[in-house]
């Protein structure tokens, strides 16, 4: 069963809280992995992989280019569990 | 019809690695050194890629003198006559001749001739490639000992203004002397590649553009994140696989030896494959950068050198880069 965007920023975060040590509850909506966050591309890459695992869903490398924003990055993820 | 019976070449049982040596780069470059044309600076290349300095060779420096120096030690140390040798395998994607191979060129140096001798060309697994040809000549009998050398000077492909791998790259020479064993020295090796990512570590231009004035002199160049990616979990399948073809476990382990890319691809295939903390990984890219086929020898011959591991004990070496190409195999440290 498809997850809700409110569980799929739940997991998210704790994955960014794992790669990163951010807080989960700084891992918000609006906020910008880059400029935000401070997470490089290296990070990013990592978050997107566990991230395909943990949600079952894949995001091909020339898409995380557009995931610009957590809230990006969860609509995305909600999409694509279909 | 019936005809005279042939000889065959009369298998051994077991082969292993008798000996390492290694040459670097004759120059110390420091991250401030080169950040100017990539405006970058050293926290962000230390941050990025674990390197400090990284080791290049001047003018002064050939592959072939990296090679030779290499070779040399690792012939000593294993206490044979160079004739001795009976092939010469040099993995390279730096010898700046079409042909002849810079194989025939090191076995003549080295007092290897006429052993047969050939390059391979499979970049960045190409040390591993070796080992795995060196291994099945050795054991099919076909050659008493192989001379095995991953060797690159990779700063005569390089441009100072690319951020996506130039900055990383570095100067230097492996050898590795194969021969026969009484006991398994050289796991089955777990080897492979995948041309559908041809060109995510590839040159800017063919030699053919670069003639007809079509590009400017080729260099290395990669799609970062998508390596990265590939280095990481496609890696770390491979190591496992490795392990388990083997038939030992990860605490079986003395050392982790991968090719010295990136620290961040090392410490994150270290993470993936949940590593005991008995297990020395190498991370010789912080002082010599990433030097290709030459960074599994020089990373090995490093920990062996500043005691982190003895001989005797096993080491998982993984290759993998251009091609895609991989490989990997556990092997006895010398």
């Amino acid at each position: 069963m498809a997850l809700s965007h409110d569980e799929v920023l739940a997991g998210l975060a704790e994955i960014v809280n794992e790669e990163t040590g951010i807080d989960t509850d700084s891992v918000k909506m609006e906020k910008s992995f880059t400029n935000d966050l401070d997470i490089d591309s290296i990070s990013m890459m990592t978050i997107v992989v566990n991230a395909e695992e943990k949600f079952s869903v894949k995001i091909p490398d020339e898409e995380v280019k557009n995931l610009l924003t957590v809230g990006d990055a969860v609509n995305f993820i909600t999409s694509a569990q279909g | 019809m019936s005809h005279a019976k042939l000889n065959q070449f009369e298998a051994v049982n077991f082969s292993r690695i008798y000996s390492l040596g290694a040459a670097r780069g004759n120059l110390v470059v420091t991250n401030d050194d080169i950040a100017g044309p990539i405006d970058s600076s050293d926290e962000w290349i230390r941050q990025r890629t674990g390197i400090i300095t990284r080791r290049r060779a001047g003018i002064d420096q050939s592959l072939m003198d990296m090679a030779i120096m290499a070779s040399n030690e690792a012939i000593l140390k294993a206490g044979i006559e160079p004739k001795e040798i009976g092939a010469v395998i040099f993995s390279t994607i730096s010898h700046p001749y079409q042909t002849p191979s810079a194989a025939a060129l090191l076995a003549d140096k080295i007092g290897a001739n006429p052993a047969p001798a050939f390059d391979i060309s499979a970049a960045c697994a190409g040390y591993c490639y070796g080992i795995a040809q060196a291994d099945a000549l050795v054991r099919a009998g076909v050659a008493k000992f192989v001379l095995v050398v991953g060797g690159e000077k990779l700063s005569d492909f390089i441009d100072p203004t690319d951020r996506s791998i130039s900055f990383l790259l570095a100067d230097g020479a492996g050898a590795a002397i194969v021969g026969p064993s009484d006991e398994p020295g050289i796991s089955p090796t777990v080897w492979g590649s995948d041309g559908s990512h041809w060109d995510s570590v590839s040159m800017t231009a063919s030699l053919l553009d670069f003639r007809d004035g079509e590009a400017s002199w080729p260099t290395l160049r990669q799609d970062g994140l998508t390596v990265f990616k590939w280095a990481v979990w496609e890696m770390v399948k491979v190591a496992k696989e490795a392990l388990d073809v083997a038939g030992i476990k990860a605490e079986d382990l003395a050392a982790l030896v991968p090719h010295q890319a990136n620290i961040r691809i090392i410490d994150e295939l270290v993470k993936q494959l949940k590593l005991p903390e008995s297990v020395v990984v190498a991370r010789d890219i912080v002082n010599t950068g990433n030097t290709s086929a030459a960074s599994v020898p020089l990373a090995m011959h490093q920990l062996l050198k500043d005691g982190s591991v003895k001989s005797g004990g096993l080491a998982l070496q993984i290759g993998f880069g251009a091609g895609l190409a991989f490989a990997a195999q556990v092997v006895v440290l010398p």
